[in-house]
């Protein structure tokens, strides 16, 4: 299987917050870099997992079914998940795939994590 | 002044944002005109992951991923009234009919994949990937990927009854058709995962656009509208 062509850094920014930051492409391929990302952001006391798209170069229809997978999870564990940094693309890729009915779109990270955190 | 942001190079595969369907080129669709799209996130029964995938020797990711979406109709055993391709083609933003029960929207299309989007009243709300990928052998695997929930709590019941079998027969004879258009014979590796066990009680309403019910109907009240346009076109003599 072709490798992934994504990178994914995970930062704590709080007790309760998460952040991964996301360079590359999401494709089908970038299933065992995110879910890896996730369990090293995930601990018993993160409450949300923020993912920063700022660094997003492409992503297929492949790429956005991971984010709901994810989802899944993260909602298993009574988790949020949020994003930022969506280029105005994505955001609408989010609309048309009707992703943006469950994951929280921000505009910066700030603004992201204060959600997670409430 | 801000400069335009740079179009990602993935911009031209993916479908506009549209509120609602429109069935194409004149045809009727009342199960798809004015619909919405649905993912697995609007369903109402468990979340399902299905992959079909099988080896084709001899043609590239992009041959077969070509092959697939110009035959499509052909290679998944529907034939061209059971799945209407628009005149346009299987470009993003298509929409297709399926039979006269339902449709679907093309998502997204790109060289090696395309994927369709259920609209509402569909049996399943969600998304089917097509695509191909070169192995590390050099080989191609094509691939059927399926992410979704049951519409409503009607076709949730439909599904241990043979829902899941259809669908399953479907796109693993789909396969072989396709391996077959390029000459191989092989076995078709079916996966099967729950991904969410949980329905999603909150979207029983989802039920009001059930295609079946509807379609039927439809059917049944016929003769009501039948009578009703004999009575409006009655003229008395004057």
């Amino acid at each position: 299987m072709p490798q992934a062509q994504v990178t994914m850094d995970v930062r704590k920014v709080s007790d309760n917050v998460s952040v991964i930051d996301v360079k590359g492409e999401m494709t089908a391929f970038a299933e065992g870099v995110l879910m890896d990302a996730y369990a090293q952001a995930s601990d018993g006391r993160v409450r949300a997992i923020v993912l920063n798209f700022g660094g997003l170069e492409y992503m297929n229809s492949s790429g956005i079914g991971l984010l709901v997978t994810l989802l899944i999870r993260v909602n298993r564990e009574k988790q949020r998940l949020l994003t930022y940094g969506l280029s105005e693309h994505y955001q609408n890729i989010f609309q048309i795939t009707r992703l943006d009915d469950a994951i929280g779109i921000y505009e910066s990270e700030d603004e992201a994590v204060r959600a997670g955190t409430a | 002044m801000t400069a335009p942001q740079k179009q990602p190079r993935d911009a031209a595969h993916w479908a506009r944002y549209v509120e609602a369907l429109e069935v194409p080129d004149g045809n009727t669709g009342p199960n798809v005109e004015g619909r919405r799209v649905v993912g697995p996130l609007q369903g109402f029964g468990k979340m399902w992951q299905k992959t079909y995938r099988t080896r084709i020797e001899g043609a590239s990711p992009a041959e077969v991923v070509g092959a697939w979406r110009e035959r499509f109709p052909e290679l998944s055993g529907f034939g061209e009234d059971g799945f209407r391709v628009p005149a346009g083609g299987l470009v993003p933003g298509a929409v297709a009919l399926l039979g006269g029960l339902s449709g679907v929207m093309v998502l997204y299309s790109d060289e090696e994949s395309f994927t369709y989007m259920t609209p509402e009243g569909h049996p399943f709300s969600g998304w089917i990937t097509f695509s191909a990928y070169a192995d590390e052998d050099g080989v191609t695997t094509a691939q059927a990927h399926l992410l979704i929930r049951a519409n409503d709590p009607l076709y949730e019941l439909m599904m241990p009854l043979g829902l899941h079998k259809i669908e399953d027969r479907t796109w693993q004879r789909t396969l072989k058709n396709v391996a077959a258009h390029f000459g191989t014979n092989g076995e078709v590796e079916t996966r099967v995962v729950c991904v969410d066990p949980k329905r999603q009680w909150r979207r029983y309403e989802n039920i009001r656009y059930n295609a079946l019910i509807l379609s039927v109907l439809h059917a049944i009240t016929a003769p009501l509208r039948w009578i009703g346009r004999q009575a409006t076109s009655f003229k008395p003599r004057t």
